[in-house]
């Protein structure tokens, strides 16, 4: 079972926190610190597995992390999944991530904190992993964005008329016209004279 | 009211502050706005408010007024309000708040809209948050949804069973007839969330696990599929085919196999077919095999098949990537119990290991050297061990000592080596070595005989070199009381043998006393070293002196000691040699080591010199503490027992042999047995032998004394009386037994 999945940045601000069993609110702030703590102190080139700290259950479960450019993606797990598996896990979501935010970054996961929490919810429930297919979720996810669009009303035209002009067929503008290698024959002029 | 302003604007103000009290201000001016817009009831912007409490819960900041907003967005009837509802639901309440309970109707409507995405959002949070009140409410209605024929629900509906089964283990049963075709599914999510639900239920019920051992054929045709099928775009990850669902299907295939011959059967061909063809330059292949790795080593597999799996770990031990290396060493730690000699192979690759720049796979290889020490790798394996020791980080130093303390326990080639070991340990991480393994290691020294002389040479040179590590101090002015006489005489056959005086040996001794490095214990242990070695040594007065200054010591304990050896000096000296001798060698008991009597040692004389109030006789865990004097006079005083004394002569006259000798019984080891063997060595029958025995008033305990009495004949066997008595005292009989002097009569 997955207890926690984390995100924060370098400086240990959280960017996205979950946690599938009951913490107190501070012990989850507690926990974020700490496993910040934890991760930060890492080389880039040792293994993504770490014992827990204490607050999220000591050495029964375990943290595996991937560092991604300027973000920590922190899986809390106990003993029963796959430590690699939840590797892959992370990098299916990282994955997922990517294709629903176009290029996804950090700016991306600050303001759009609830559609990664949409996300998410898709791929694990309960603390157990839902769906790994990267189409499916991202097809579901879609269709929900679209139902909550069609419910915006008015307030959500400028949103529409933006994702409207996004999904616009406009055939490509030829920007580089290459003409190729047009050899001319230039008369002997001389000939002429 | 002006309208609420957007999440995106709440965010990107508070970045803008600087310092941590400009982003508290900003949200508390926020959150007095959304508590004042609740105030208002106001529907349009109720969704708004709540995501954006929903970021400042995410910063740290309180946010429970949210948690009634929450319940009436999951009430409304939009989209978008159930969402952001069912979010803040899962996010800000749990069980421990009752306004949870509120939410069942709203999530039993839910589960029944028309929507399917309205119903896996109720499902969602059921399976998030759901307390057990609320699981046995709706259970009935996820059970109807595990059978229906939307695959989306479905595989929500198997996910929030397992969490409705985790809450309430009552209703498994429930869920029995739903399962039974959820693994004809063709939809990977459904199959997959199918197994964790049957993983589950065979892992909660043995019952339920009989039960699906019928469907192992079926599963093995799946991942067959699976293996075999061509490529299939919508489930691969790096060129493997679903590897998520084949992991899983191997760990239920563990559980399912795991003492069940048949089964286990069933599974041979299909391990051993995803262990070799499986690709391993990616980590999902390695995933998968390591998945097959564990699930061959916990079935009853054939010895074949356990082979190749431990021939794939020793493989992965080789691999350049961490986590593979990492993985490799916590199974070999699993599977060292049961196949021993197979993970001895790659014992050079793990004493490698340890050299790892990466804590969690040193952690890993230490453990896992442990596990491999036996007799015949002792001393190549300690001498890395005690590499590791000296260059590891702090964290690991109590661990890997008391690790190797005990291996070289158990296996030690010679007992040179095994105190060689032990010193080399105490002085690196001397202050790393756990309380107990003191009196462990004292108690050691103590019984390996001949080796005391070189013992308490090499500890003094320690001592010298440096006094800051406890327990080396504690148990280097141990052994100098115990075998100060050895040092000083210069006696040592292992080493060259160093000139020390008395003299030098006090000045270390009070050295310890002095110190700020010493902690109360290790002064205690110096005083007493100091007293003992009054009768090992020469120059009394000066330790009268020493003992007398410390009787008006600012630490009790030590106070204490010094005034009952000042008195031990003043009014019985005649009784110091008898308690100040050598320690005899020590049983081992199972649960204490000899920490009571090391420290009893110094302690018992004032109990012996106080008949009035008798020393209370504990019993710690499972020791009795007793200790026997017995005087020159005919009387036998009975205070304390030691536990292992060594049989001791109380009477030698006129032929007449009278010897104490002191066992534990068996089997109930808080008994202590003395026996008594009298022997007669005239030629005449001793008759009229009267044996009483004196036991102080134990107010609190019951001293039971079972006394047998033997009298034999020197060599010839001649009538001789046997006369047993048994002697119960339960607290209350005082009496006074003498041993007489029978007078022997000639027959």
């Amino acid at each position: 079972m997955i207890k926690a999945i984390l995100i924060f940045n370098n400086h240990g601000k959280p960017r996205l926190s979950k946690f599938y069993e009951h913490y107190s609110e501070d012990t989850e702030q507690q926990i974020i610190r700490e496993t910040f703590h934890l991760v930060s102190k890492r080389d880039e080139n040792v293994c993504n597995f770490l014992e827990g700290g204490m607050l999220i259950g000591g050495s029964d479960n375990k943290l595996i992390y991937r560092h991604y450019a300027t973000l920590y993606f922190v899986f809390c797990v106990d003993s029963s999944e796959s430590e690699l598996g939840i590797l892959d896990l992370i990098q299916v979501f990282v994955e997922t991530l990517d294709k629903c935010f176009e290029n996804v970054c950090e700016l991306d996961l600050i303001f759009h904190v609830d559609k990664v929490h949409n996300i998410l919810a898709e791929m694990v429930m309960g603390g157990m992993v839902l769906e790994t297919n990267m189409n499916e979720i991202i097809t579901q996810v879609d269709a929900q964005n679209k139902m909550e669009k069609s419910e915006a009303g008015i307030a959500g035209a400028p949103a529409r008329a933006v994702s409207a002009v996004k999904n616009m067929n406009l055939p490509e503008m030829p920007r580089n016209i290459n003409i190729g290698d047009i050899s001319i024959k230039v008369p002997n002029l001389p000939s002429f004279k | 009211m002006p309208a609420p302003i957007r999440l995106r604007e709440l965010i990107r103000t508070i970045r803008t502050a600087r310092t941590q009290a400009e982003e508290r201000e900003m949200i508390q001016k926020e959150c007095a706005a959304i508590r004042s817009s609740f105030r208002e009831e106001d529907n349009t912007y109720r969704c708004r408010n709540v995501a954006k409490l929903l970021y400042m819960h995410m910063l740290g900041y309180p946010a429970h007024f949210g948690q009634l907003e929450c319940l009436k967005l999951i009430a409304s009837q939009k989209f978008t309000d159930k969402r952001i509802g069912y979010l803040g639901a899962m996010l800000l309440l749990d069980e421990r708040q009752d306004v949870h309970l509120l939410m069942t109707n709203c999530i039993k409507n839910d589960l029944n809209h028309s929507t399917q995405y309205v119903q896996g959002l109720a499902l969602c949070t059921l399976g998030c948050m759901g307390s057990s009140e609320m699981c046995r409410d709706l259970a009935g209605e996820v059970e109807k949804l595990l059978k229906t024929s939307n695959s989306y629900l479905r595989k929500k509906a198997a996910l929030c069973a397992v969490h409705v089964i985790r809450k309430v283990p009552e209703l498994m049963e429930m869920f029995l007839p739903a399962t039974k075709n959820l693994l004809s599914e063709k939809n990977h999510g459904v199959l997959h969330t199918s197994v964790v639900l049957l993983t589950e239920m065979c892992e909660r019920s043995p019952d339920m696990l009989s039960h699906f051992r019928k469907l192992v054929p079926q599963l093995v045709r799946i991942l067959k599929n699976l293996i075999m099928s061509g490529y299939s775009p919508e489930h691969d990850v790096s060129g493997i085919s679903d590897p998520f669902l084949q992991v899983r299907i191997l760990r239920l295939l563990r559980i399912l196999g795991r003492s069940d011959d048949d089964s286990s059967e069933a599974m041979n061909d299909i391990l051993a077919q995803v262990a070799t063809n499986t690709e391993t330059s990616k980590n999902v292949g390695n995933a998968i095999l390591y998945e097959t790795v564990l699930t061959i080593m916990d079935i009853k597999s054939e010895s074949g098949l356990r082979v190749l799996a431990i021939n794939i770990l020793g493989r992965f031990l080789l691999n350049n990537d961490k986590n593979i290396r990492y993985v490799a060493l916590t199974s070999l730690l699993k599977t060292v119990q049961t196949d021993h000699n197979a993970v001895q192979r790659h014992r050079s690759t793990i004493v490698d290991c340890l050299k790892d720049l990466d804590v969690s796979i040193k952690r890993r290889a230490m453990e896992l050297s442990f596990a491999l020490v036996n007799g015949n790798n002792i001393r190549g394996m300690m001498k890395e061990l005690l590499y590791f020791l000296d260059s590891c980080d702090p964290e690991f130093k109590a661990d890997c000592a008391s690790g190797v303390f005990l291996a070289a326990e158990k296996y030690a080639p010679s007992k040179r080596w095994h105190i060689d070991t032990i010193m080399r340990v105490l002085t690196t991480a001397g202050s790393y070595v756990r309380d107990d393994s003191v009196p462990n290691l004292i108690q050691l020294i103590t019984n390996s005989v001949e080796m005391h002389a070189y013992t308490v040479q090499r500890l003094y040179k320690a001592l010298l070199d440096d006094i800051s590590q406890q327990p080396l101090v504690q148990v280097s002015s141990w052994c100098i009381g115990e075998y100060g006489d050895l040092l000083v005489s210069g006696q040592c056959e292992e080493e060259e043998p160093i000139q020390v005086t008395e003299d030098e040996v006090l000045d270390v001794l009070e050295g310890l006393l002095v110190s700020n490095l010493s902690t109360p214990v290790t002064r205690g242990y110096a005083l007493t070293a100091i007293m003992k070695l009054s009768t090992r040594f020469s120059s009394v007065n000066r330790i009268k002196k020493v003992v007398s200054i410390y009787g008006s010591s600012i630490d009790v304990e030590l106070q204490q000691r010094a005034v009952e050896y000042n008195a031990l000096f003043k009014k019985y000296d005649h009784m110091r040699p008898a308690l100040l001798e050598r320690m005899p060698i020590m049983e081992k008991t199972a649960t204490n080591g000899p920490t009571e009597i090391v420290q009893t040692n110094g302690e018992t004389e004032p109990s012996v010199l106080d008949t009035k109030h008798p020393p209370p006789v504990t019993q710690p865990a499972n020791q009795v503490r007793a200790g026997v004097i017995i005087s020159k006079y005919a009387g036998l005083h009975l205070c304390n027992l030691y536990i292992g004394i060594p049989p001791m002569t109380a009477y030698n006259k006129n032929g007449l042999k009278i010897e104490f000798t002191f066992e534990r019984a068996n089997p109930n080891p808080n008994i202590a047995v003395i026996t008594i063997h009298a022997s007669n060595s005239t030629e005449a029958d001793m008759t009229d032998f009267v044996f009483q025995a004196a036991v102080p008033k134990v107010s609190r305990h019951s001293l039971e004394l079972i006394l047998k009495c033997l009298i034999m004949k020197h060599s010839r066997f001649v009538q001789s009386k046997l006369c047993h008595s048994i002697l119960k005292t339960l607290n209350l009989v005082e009496s006074w037994v003498n041993m007489s002097e029978c007078e022997s009569r000639l027959t």
